[in-house]
């Protein structure tokens, strides 16, 4: 069907054809705990009625027709899932504000009666106030940061409701190490943003520093709280320090080089890279003496992460690999042996990069392969991994498309896709992204890869991504973006500017290949001269028509759902 | 009149090897090229006007189809169309009076010729008066006895006076083409100063502490931002760098070097960047009259971005970029592809040009200009102000004739 005919009727669209995914194929649903249907009740109370007319959204209402046989068996599973989580949650609120969002859907949770639990809603006034305490003792001696609102308190009370009982009668010889780990957990890990207009907790981050960065010259007012550093003046020096820091790992420390130096480009490779560099760290690891293992590791591996944020700011992906490689430490039974731990550890990992990873593009793949059409013109920004794989697939497959590949500068990165793209044989159109409008005339569908999805539905992604995204949308065009489960976060953001990673000014200065354009090459002598290289932006949620996971296609109204329902996956 | 078809030639074929850049530079030299034209042009006793329009309208339609997207050069061979047609029917008018006047005095001409002139005159008056004054609802209605009246007076007129006035009839044509030539040396002083009178309008526009975003570069934008620097405004600028002929490079520099606070973003940024945008303000290649711009490429985009921020989508256009015409598919038929090696360096895809070897075929796209459809722009400001895009096929009235709107293939005939 032609894509621009259908959408005249545009958004109350009776064919799911577009969408049919959103209901999990039966595979999925054996897998996991196959309780999406109830919180997605609660999920819908969040948003009333405003959200409910997107069209895309119908699959889902059909699918509560099966919610009642699916929410009886589950419960049990969510209990003891709660226990666990929530020794998490107090870390996790205490962190930032964006996880409130959890402590609200846990509230939720308890209104919706099929999972209601009156025993556990009828903890006493007493036994609350003296968890809270418990907590409170707790938060005081991690020191970790005076950020605590007094607002989050009630929060966190609130958020573990239905916590206590569990952690009381089934994880009370887990219970100190737990908390201890909480405290290890809020030392290491650094905040999620840190404000580098902030002076005087820049000035401490640069005094622990390994990476002594210089300020970049004639930064863009706008982004100051973002870190800018000369580009590659460390290099060298850091290179031939590399036998003398003991602190991190070799392996690790040649990855955080890699990353200083722009070598690994995509989040998945990074993240890949970032996860392997731990296998290594981990099986040179033997605990010092009169140190646990547990703390100890998790030390290591907050100090590796910050190296790596010294090097390059952490892309949301690594974050959440991070945040799973440290519940897993902290989840290790004590009964085991330091090398059983390792191996616990590494398998663990392995289990990751395999699962969320790699066979998570492969199932994407096979996902949106099926949007593929024959006399498919499709558009595809940047080079994002997955949405390689999904064009050569559809190509395996004997699909007779056209591909238009659009680029960007600095980076032009898809100079190289495009290469790769002929050689197999691929038909391509190359353009950059001035000539976006002239050329999306012809497309009939969007292909984009994401760096995270945001649990408001945005699409944190490469810089352009966002322009390419409105222009499809207002050729009515079809939008699919491209992710994998494990790049979701709960965290919500309106506009490129408050988070986001500053590049190279330099390299948009220059013009490679064009020896005439060099009206920039002395631009910092110029005082009202800035150069600003955004790396990401954000794309409405209104501009995406589908988002292409590895559990499915789901519009990106549900992708809190995902947030909520997998991201915990990470955790267990 | 060998030179001039040397002149003529020349200009040509830098219209065709794309020589000229810009609708300024071009406009302005299409006017000087018909200047001379016209003051070679042999002046015939009778019906000079069409003698002139003729001449005009055949180096127009050869510099037209030498560069058909170049908009400005069919605009300015419309203006002069223009131009004569007034000139020649103000020296009517005038003429047409004082023999009205002298017909009423003497009363010993025979009457069948006496009531002609008279009417003719009348007539004439009421043609001139419907074009120098605007097109309205009541010119319209009061034009309507004397509409009918107008094709057969005007000729007959004509025959008669050049019988028996041929002595006046000479020093009028010389009349005529020096008035011409007058006004279209009017038209390139107009051209040449627009962007200073558009500069003038800046500080109306833009506040203090104003961010402002445009992309690629135009003279008459670098102009506006710095009258309005000048005025003691500070604002800041973000400059879009408009790959891949990286015009904004130079702009920023220019506008560094003047002391405004200047920002380069690539043009992916340009999303991002709209939310913190109070304007953006752009040039344009050309102004359609349902009000579209035809504008470097890249700007639609941003006109997009900017209608989802709310953000205003100011065009500075000077008149001579108003082009009579309605767009049709702007997007394919008024556009140029540019050479591909600006996007991609030859020698390394050399190899993948030939569809011979098995591999895909690859097309690289380098559009000059983009489409912005007028429910996109704001604001035009032009010399004469700021008009709405719903307006601009009006003020496109006030700058040609209807009967020029098509110069090609048209068989020509007398006035």
């Amino acid at each position: 069907m032609d894509p621009k005919f259908r959408r005249v009727g545009f958004e109350p669209d009776p064919n799911q054809s577009q969408y049919p995914l959103t209901v999990p194929p039966p595979r999925l649903l054996s897998e996991r705990t196959a309780a999406v249907p109830v919180p997605e009740i609660g999920f819908r109370r969040q948003f009333p009625g405003d959200r409910i007319p997107i069209g895309s959204y119908n699959p889902s209402l059909a699918l509560l027709g099966t919610s009642p046989s699916a929410a009886s068996t589950p419960t049990s599973e969510y209990r003891d899932g709660d226990g666990e989580f929530s020794e998490d949650s107090s870390g996790w609120f205490l962190r930032s504000e964006s996880k409130r969002m959890e402590g609200t859907a846990k509230e939720e949770r308890n209104d919706v009666p099929s999972i209601s639990k009156p025993v556990k809603a009828n903890t006493t006034k007493a036994e609350r106030r003296a968890l809270q305490e418990a907590q409170r003792a707790a938060k005081a001696t991690s020191k970790a940061d005076g950020r605590a609102e007094p607002g989050k308190g009630v929060k966190q009370s609130s958020g573990k409701k239905d916590g206590p009982p569990v952690t009381s009668s089934t994880a009370t010889d887990k219970k100190s190490g737990g908390r201890s780990l909480e405290k290890e957990r809020k030392k290491d890990v650094p905040p999620p943003r840190m404000q580098f207009d902030d002076k005087s907790r820049v000035e401490k981050a640069k005094r622990r520093a390994l990476v002594n960065q210089t300020e970049a010259v004639n930064r863009v007012e706008l982004f100051r709280h973002l870190p800018q550093y000369e580009y590659g003046s460390q290099l060298p020096k850091l290179e031939s320090k590399l036998f003398q820091i003991d602190s991190v790992h070799p392996s690790v420390f040649k990855v955080g080089l890699r990353y200083l130096a722009g070598g690994t480009s995509g989040d998945n490779a990074r993240c890949i890279e970032m996860l392997r560099a731990f296998q290594e760290a981990i099986r040179d690891y033997s605990t010092p003496p009169e140190k646990a293992l547990v703390r100890d590791l998790t030390a290591k591996i907050g100090s590796y992460v910050s190296f790596f944020t010294e090097c390059r700011p952490l892309s949301i992906s690594m974050r959440n690999a991070i945040r799973f490689v440290k519940s897993r430490i902290a989840k290790l039974p004590l009964s085991h042996s330091e090398s059983e731990a390792k191996a616990t550890l590494y398998s663990d990992i392995d289990r990751f990069i395999n699962e969320k990873i790699i066979l998570a593009a492969k199932v994407i793949v096979g996902h949106a392969a099926t949007k593929v059409r024959d006399g498919d013109v499709l558009l595809i920004y940047g080079s994002s991994s997955v949405v390689e794989m999904i064009l050569l697939y559809a190509h395996e497959l004997g699909k007779q498309f056209r591909v238009v590949v659009v680029d960007s500068r600095p980076k032009l990165q898809s100079q190289a896709l495009i290469r790769r793209l002929l050689a197999k044989g691929l038909d391509c159109t190359y353009t950059l992204i001035n000539g976006v409008s002239y050329v999306m005339h012809e497309v009939t569908r969007v292909f984009l890869g994401a760096s995270a999805v945001l649990s408001n539905g945005t699409v944190y992604s490469r810089i352009g991504t966002a322009c390419v995204a409105m222009v499809a949308h207002a050729f009515h065009v079809p939008v699919l973006v491209c992710c994998e489960a494990y790049k979701f976060h709960e965290r919500v953001q309106l506009d490129s500017i408050c988070s986001n990673e500053l590049g190279d000014p330099n390299a948009v200065a220059t013009v490679p290949g064009r020896m005439n354009v060099n009206y920039l090459d002395n631009w910092t002598s110029e005082d009202n001269l800035q150069i600003l290289n955004l790396m990401f932006d954000v794309t409405p949620s209104d501009y995406i028509s589908a988002i292409v996971t590895d559990h499915g296609m789901v519009p990106p109204t549900s992708v809190p759902v995902i947030v909520r329902e997998y991201g915990r996956e990470h955790l267990i | 009149m060998p030179d001039v078809q040397a002149l003529v030639n020349d200009f040509v074929n830098q219209l065709k090897k794309r020589k000229i850049e810009g609708s300024q530079a071009t406009a302005k030299q299409t006017a000087e090229v018909l200047r001379s034209v016209i003051s070679q042009q042999r002046v015939p006793h009778t019906n000079q006007a069409a003698a002139l329009i003729n001449a005009v309208r055949a180096v127009g339609e050869q510099l037209i189809a030498a560069n058909p997207v170049e908009l400005a050069v069919g605009n300015i061979v419309r203006r002069i169309l223009h131009i004569i047609r007034e000139e020649d029917l103000s020296l009517a008018t005038a003429a047409m009076a004082g023999l009205g006047l002298s017909v009423a005095s003497d009363d010993e001409d025979d009457m069948e010729r006496s009531d002609q002139p008279i009417l003719s005159a009348a007539a004439v008056a009421a043609a001139a008066r419907s074009t120098l004054r605007p097109p309205s609802l009541q010119t319209l209605l009061e034009d309507m006895p004397d509409s009918a009246a107008v094709p057969h007076t005007s000729s007959s007129g004509g025959d008669s006076e050049g019988k028996s006035r041929s002595v006046d009839k000479g020093s009028r044509g010389r009349k005529l083409k020096h008035d011409v030539i007058e006004a279209v040396n009017e038209l390139i002083q107009d051209i040449s100063t627009c962007y200073e009178q558009i500069a003038e309008q800046a500080i109306e526009h833009i506040h203090q502490n104003e961010v402002i975003l445009t992309l690629g570069s135009s003279k008459t934008v670098l102009e506006f931002l710095c009258a309005a620097k000048e005025k003691k405004r500070s604002f800041k600028v973000f400059v879009a760098e408009g790959a891949p002929r990286y015009q904004g490079h130079l702009l920023a520099k220019d506008l560094a070097a003047r002391g405004l606070q200047t920002t380069v973003i690539t043009d992916s940024a340009v999303f991002a960047m709209i939310s913190r945008v109070n304007m953006v303000i752009v040039g344009a290649h050309a102004v359609m009259a349902n009000g579209g711009v035809i504008a470097p490429v890249g700007l639609n985009m941003v006109a997009l971005a900017a209608q989802r921020h709310a953000v205003p989508f100011v065009v500075l256009a000077g008149s001579h970029k108003l082009c009579p015409l309605y767009p049709h598919n702007p997007e394919v038929l008024l556009n140029e592809l540019r050479s591909p090696s600006e996007l991609l360096d030859f020698g390394e895809f050399s190899d993948c040009m030939d569809s011979a070897s098995g591999a895909g075929s690859l097309h690289i796209v380098n559009p000059t200009f983009d489409y912005v459809p007028p429910k996109l722009v704001s604001l035009f400001i032009t010399d004469t102000g700021g008009h709405n895009p719903s307006y601009m096929y009006r003020l496109i009235a006030d700058y040609y004739s209807a009967d020029d709107l098509v110069v090609k293939g048209r068989p020509t005939t007398g006035s």
